[in-house]
C-alpha cells in the first residue's frame, strides 16, 4: 500500500513537471510587438543542437546501463541461473507509468519546440520577394514578379526573405537548399511553398533535387546567387527592360501583317 | 533427401526452412546490389557504369528485395513458421496446405523480383514507386506491382494461418500470458499485415492501371492527385516497419532470456504496453514520411505528436529487453553477441529517429543520407543482426548440428565494425546535405572521401555476412551433433529432439500451471 502511495506521488510530480515544461515553452508567441524576422536556418541549427544534446544524453545513459548490465551480470561459476526478483504489482505498474511519463514529458517538450520552429518555416514575412518556380525534368525554372525568367540560377538580394511558389510540369521534384536548411516537393496539380532568408551578398548556395524524379535525378541542380540589394536592383531592372524590349518588338512584328491587310 | 518431398511439403518446419533459403538468396542478391552502388559512388562521375538507369535499377531492387523478399519473409516466414507451433506446443499450423501455398507464392514473388535483372526496361521506380514518374517511365512498373501483390498475398494468408494457430492450437494449460514474447510480437505483426497490406496492394494496382490502362487516379490534369498514392503507400509502409520491428524484437527477447538465464523483465509491460501500444499507434503516424511532400500543415503537426508518442511503447520494449539482463547469468555465445550488438545499434537508430519526428527538423533532413543512415540502423541493420542472431540461436534446433563458435563471433565483430563505419558516416554527410538516390554527386564534391570511407566499410560489412552464411552452410553439413537443448532454454521448442520430427512431439505436450517459457529459477 505504501508503494502505491509513493507511486501516486511520483506520478503526480511527473504530471505537474511535464505541464510546467509545456507551459514554459508556449506553442505560439503572442506578445503583440512586431517580431523581428527569424532566420529559419539559424533557428534550425539551434533546435538541432538542442535535440542532439537531448538524444545524446538519453543514448549515453541507456548505453552505459546496458553495457554495465552485460558486464556486471556475466556468467560466473556458482551462478548458473538468473535471480531477477519477482516484481510486485506496484513495481510492475511503476515501470510502465514512470517511463511513460518521462518519455511523454520529453516528447511534449520536443513537440513544443518543433512546433515553434515549424511556425517560423511556414509563416512567411510580409516584406518578401515572391518568385514562382516550375520544375521539370531536369531543371528549375524561376519566374520573377516582372516576368523575368531564369533557369537553374536564382539571383536574390541579401537581407530580404524569398518565397518560392512551386509547381511541376511532369514528375515530383524537390527544391533542396542545404545551406538554408529547407526543402519542399513540387508536383503537378498542386502549389507548394518554401521561404528562406539570404544574408551574405556574394555567396552562392547549391540547390539540388531531393525527390527521385527520373533517370537524371542526380544531375538536377542549380544555384542561388546572393547579390547586394543595389546589384540585385540593377540586374533586375536591366533584365526587366530587356524583356520589355523583346516583348514590344514581338508585338510590333505580330501587329504589322494585321495592319497591311 | 528427396527434393519432391521438400517442394510439396506441408510441414511447418520445412516450409519455414524453404522461407529461410529463399529469403537468404534474396538477401545475398540485394546485398550485392548494395555493394555495386557503393563502388559506383566511390568516385565522382561514372565508376563502374555510365548509365544512371543501371544504378537506379540496383537501388530499386536493393530496397524492394531487402524489405519485401528478405526481412519480412525471414521474420514472418521463417521464424514464425518454424518457431510458433513449437513454442505453443502444436503439431503443425492450423492450415498446413495454405501454409505451403504461401511459401510457393513467396518463391514466385522472389523469382519475379529477380527477373528485374533480365527483362528489358526493368523497373527503376524505387521501392516507393511514386507517381507520376512510375506511370510515365519506360521501365516496367508492372514487375513492381506484381512482386508486391504476390509477396503481399503470401503474407496475408500466412497471417490468417498464424492468428488461427495461436488462438486455437495452444497446448493444454498454455494461457495467453504464458506465450513466448516472440509469439506475441509475431501476432502483432500479422495483425498489422492483415489490416495494412491490402492498402499497399490497392496503391500499387492503381499505379499499373494508370500506366497501362489509361486511368487517371494519380494524374492531376484529369482530376487525380499525386499525393493520394503517397498517403496510401505509407499507410501500409510505415506499419511495415513494425511488421519487421516486432518479430525481430521478439527474437531478441528469446535470445536474451535464454542467455541471461532469466525471466523476461515485466512480461505484461512488454506485451500490453509495448506490443499493444505499437499495434495501436502504427496506423496513425505515416505522414512523417510526407513532411516535405506538400501535406496540409495541421496533418504534419498532428502526426508529429503521434510519431513522438511511438517512443513510449518502443521504450517500454527496450526497457523490458535490457531489464532482462538484470541479475542474470549471461554468457556470450554468437546469438547473444549479435543480440547485444542490436541493443546498441537499435539505440542509435531509435534516437536518431527523434529529430525526424519533428517536421521542422525534417524539412532539412528529409531525403538525405541522414534518413538512409537512420533507417538502416533502426530497421535494416538492427533487423538483419536480429535475423542472424535468431538463425544462429535456432540453428542447432532446425539442423540438429552446431555451427563454429569462433567463426560466428569473428563474423559478428567484422559486421559490427563495418556497419558503424558505413551508417555513421552516412548520417554525418546527410546532415551536411547529401541527398539520397543519387547516381552522381558533382554538386557535392566535398563528400568524396566520406563516400570512399563508406565503400570501404560496406566491403568489411559484406565480408562479415559472408563469413556467417558460410559458417551456417558448413555447420549444417559437417557440424558436430548439437543435442536437443544446447542452450539450456526452458522454452517449449527445446523439449523435442533436434531436428524435430514430423508432428514435433511423439505425444502432444502439456504445460504445468506454474510453467512459463522463462522459468529459469525455481521459486
Amino acid at each position: 500500500m505504501r508503494n502505491v502511495k509513493k507511486l501516486a506521488a511520483a506520478a503526480g510530480c511527473l504530471v505537474s513537471a511535464s505541464i510546467a515544461f509545456a507551459a514554459a515553452n508556449p506553442v505560439t508567441a503572442g506578445s503583440g510587438a512586431p517580431p523581428a524576422i527569424k532566420d529559419p536556418a539559424v533557428e534550425w541549427d539551434h533546435l538541432w543542437r538542442e535535440v542532439i544534446i537531448d538524444i545524446t544524453i538519453i543514448g549515453v545513459v541507456f548505453a552505459l546501463i546496458t553495457a554495465w548490465l552485460l558486464w556486471r551480470y556475466r556468467h560466473r561459476p556458482g551462478n548458473e541461473t538468473g535471480h531477477a526478483p519477482k516484481l510486485s504489482a506496484a513495481a510492475a505498474v511503476a515501470w510502465v507509468v514512470i517511463p511513460t511519463f518521462v518519455f511523454l514529458a520529453d516528447d511534449l517538450y520536443l513537440a513544443a519546440k518543433g512546433w515553434q520552429l515549424w511556425n517560423v518555416y511556414r509563416e512567411v514575412p510580409a516584406d518578401r520577394l515572391e518568385i514562382s518556380l516550375e520544375t521539370g525534368m531536369y531543371s528549375f525554372d524561376y519566374t520573377y514578379p516582372n516576368g523575368v525568367r531564369t533557369q537553374n540560377e536564382l539571383k536574390v538580394p541579401a537581407g530580404k526573405p524569398v518565397l518560392l511558389r512551386m509547381t511541376s510540369r511532369d514528375t515530383l521534384h524537390n527544391h533542396f537548399i542545404p545551406d538554408f536548411r529547407v526543402k519542399e516537393d513540387s508536383m503537378p496539380g498542386r502549389i507548394t511553398y518554401l521561404w528562406f532568408l539570404p544574408k551574405e551578398a556574394g555567396k552562392q548556395h547549391v540547390v539540388s533535387c531531393a525527390a527521385y524524379c527520373g533517370v537524371m535525378h542526380s544531375y538536377m541542380a542549380g544555384k542561388i546567387v546572393v547579390l547586394s540589394p543595389e546589384d540585385y536592383k540593377a540586374w533586375y531592372d536591366q533584365e526587366g527592360a530587356k524583356l520589355n524590349d523583346t516583348k514590344s518588338a514581338a508585338e510590333q512584328t505580330k501587329a504589322m501583317p494585321a495592319r497591311k491587310s | 533427401m528427396n527434393i519432391k518431398e521438400w517442394i510439396f511439403t506441408t510441414d511447418h518446419k520445412r516450409v519455414g526452412i524453404l522461407y529461410l533459403i529463399g529469403s537468404m538468396a534474396a538477401f545475398a542478391i540485394a546485398g550485392v546490389m548494395a555493394m555495386m552502388m557503393r563502388i559506383e559512388l566511390s568516385t565522382l562521375g561514372p565508376t563502374i557504369t555510365d548509365n544512371p538507369t543501371t544504378y537506379n535499377v540496383w537501388l530499386y531492387s536493393h530496397g524492394a528485395i531487402m524489405i519485401l523478399a528478405f526481412q519480412i519473409p525471414a521474420l514472418t516466414g521463417f521464424f514464425a513458421n518454424f518457431c510458433i507451433p513449437l513454442m505453443i506446443g502444436a503439431k503443425d499450423v492450423a492450415f498446413p496446405r495454405v501454409n505451403a501455398l504461401s511459401v510457393w507464392l513467396f518463391y514466385v514473388g522472389v523469382i519475379l523480383a529477380l527477373l528485374t535483372f533480365f527483362v528489358p526496361d526493368p523497373p527503376d521506380v524505387m521501392w516507393t514507386g511514386y507517381p507520376p514518374y512510375s506511370t510515365i517511365t519506360t521501365g516496367n512498373t508492372a514487375f513492381y506491382t506484381f512482386t508486391v501483390l504476390i509477396l503481399g498475398f503470401a503474407s496475408i494468408i500466412g497471417g490468417v494461418n498464424f492468428l488461427t494457430t495461436v488462438a486455437y492450437m495452444r497446448a493444454p494449460g498454455m494461457g495467453w500470458t504464458k506465450l513466448n514474447i516472440f509469439v506475441w510480437c509475431t501476432l502483432g505483426a500479422f495483425v498489422l499485415q492483415l489490416i495494412f497490406v491490402p492498402v499497399l496492394g490497392t496503391a500499387v494496382t492503381l499505379i499499373s492501371l494508370d500506366k497501362y490502362l489509361g486511368t487517371h487516379f494519380f494524374d492531376p490534369t484529369n482530376g487525380g492527385d499525386v499525393l493520394t498514392y503517397q498517403n496510401l503507400f505509407w499507410f501500409y509502409s510505415h506499419p511495415a516497419v513494425y511488421v519487421i520491428f516486432l518479430p525481430f524484437f521478439g527474437v531478441l527477447f528469446e535470445i536474451v532470456a535464454t542467455f541471461a538465464r532469466n525471466q523476461v523483465f515485466n512480461y505484461k509491460m512488454v506485451v500490453f504496453g509495448g506490443i499493444f501500444g505499437i499495434v495501436a499507434l502504427a496506423g496513425v503516424v505515416w505522414v512523417h514520411h510526407l513532411y516535405v511532400s506538400g501535406m496540409a500543415d495541421w496533418l504534419r503537426i498532428g502526426m508529429m505528436i503521434t510519431t513522438l508518442m511511438i517512443s513510449v511503447p518502443v521504450g517500454l520494449m527496450l526497457i523490458g529487453l535490457v531489464g532482462t539482463l538484470y541479475k542474470g547469468s549471461i554468457t556470450f555465445e554468437t546469438p547473444m553477441l549479435y543480440a547485444s550488438g542490436v541493443m546498441f545499434l537499435f539505440l542509435i537508430g531509435g534516437l536518431t529517429g527523434i529529430p525526424l519526428a519533428l517536421p521542422s527538423l525534417t524539412i532539412h533532413l528529409a531525403r538525405t543520407y541522414y534518413v538512409v543512415g537512420h533507417f538502416h540502423y533502426v530497421m535494416a541493420v538492427a533487423g538483419t543482426f536480429a535475423i542472424f542472431a535468431g538463425v544462429y540461436y535456432w540453428f542447432p534446433k532446425f539442423t540438429g548440428r552446431m555451427y563454429n563458435e569462433f567463426w560466428g563471433k569473428l563474423g559478428f565483430w567484422i559486421t559490427f565494425v563495418g556497419t558503424n563505419i558505413v551508417f555513421w558516416t552516412m548520417m554525418d554527410i546527410g546532415v551536411q546535405g547529401m541527398p539520397r538516390r543519387y547516381y552522381d554527386y558533382a554538386q557535392f564534391p566535398q563528400f568524396v572521401s566520406a563516400h570512399q570511407l563508406m565503400t570501404l566499410g560496406s566491403i568489411i560489412l559484406g565480408i562479415g555476412f559472408v563469413i556467417a552464411v558460410v559458417n551456417w552452410i558448413v555447420g549444417a553439413i559437417r557440424g558436430p551433433k548439437a543435442g536437443d537443448n544446447p542452450w539450456g532454454s526452458h522454452s517449449l521448442e527445446w523439449t523435442t529432439v533436434s531436428p524435430p520430427p514430423y508432428g514435433n512431439w511423439p505425444s502432444p505436450p502439456s504445460v504445468a500451471e506454474n510453467w512459463t517459457p522463462y522459468g529459469y529459477e525455481k521459486r
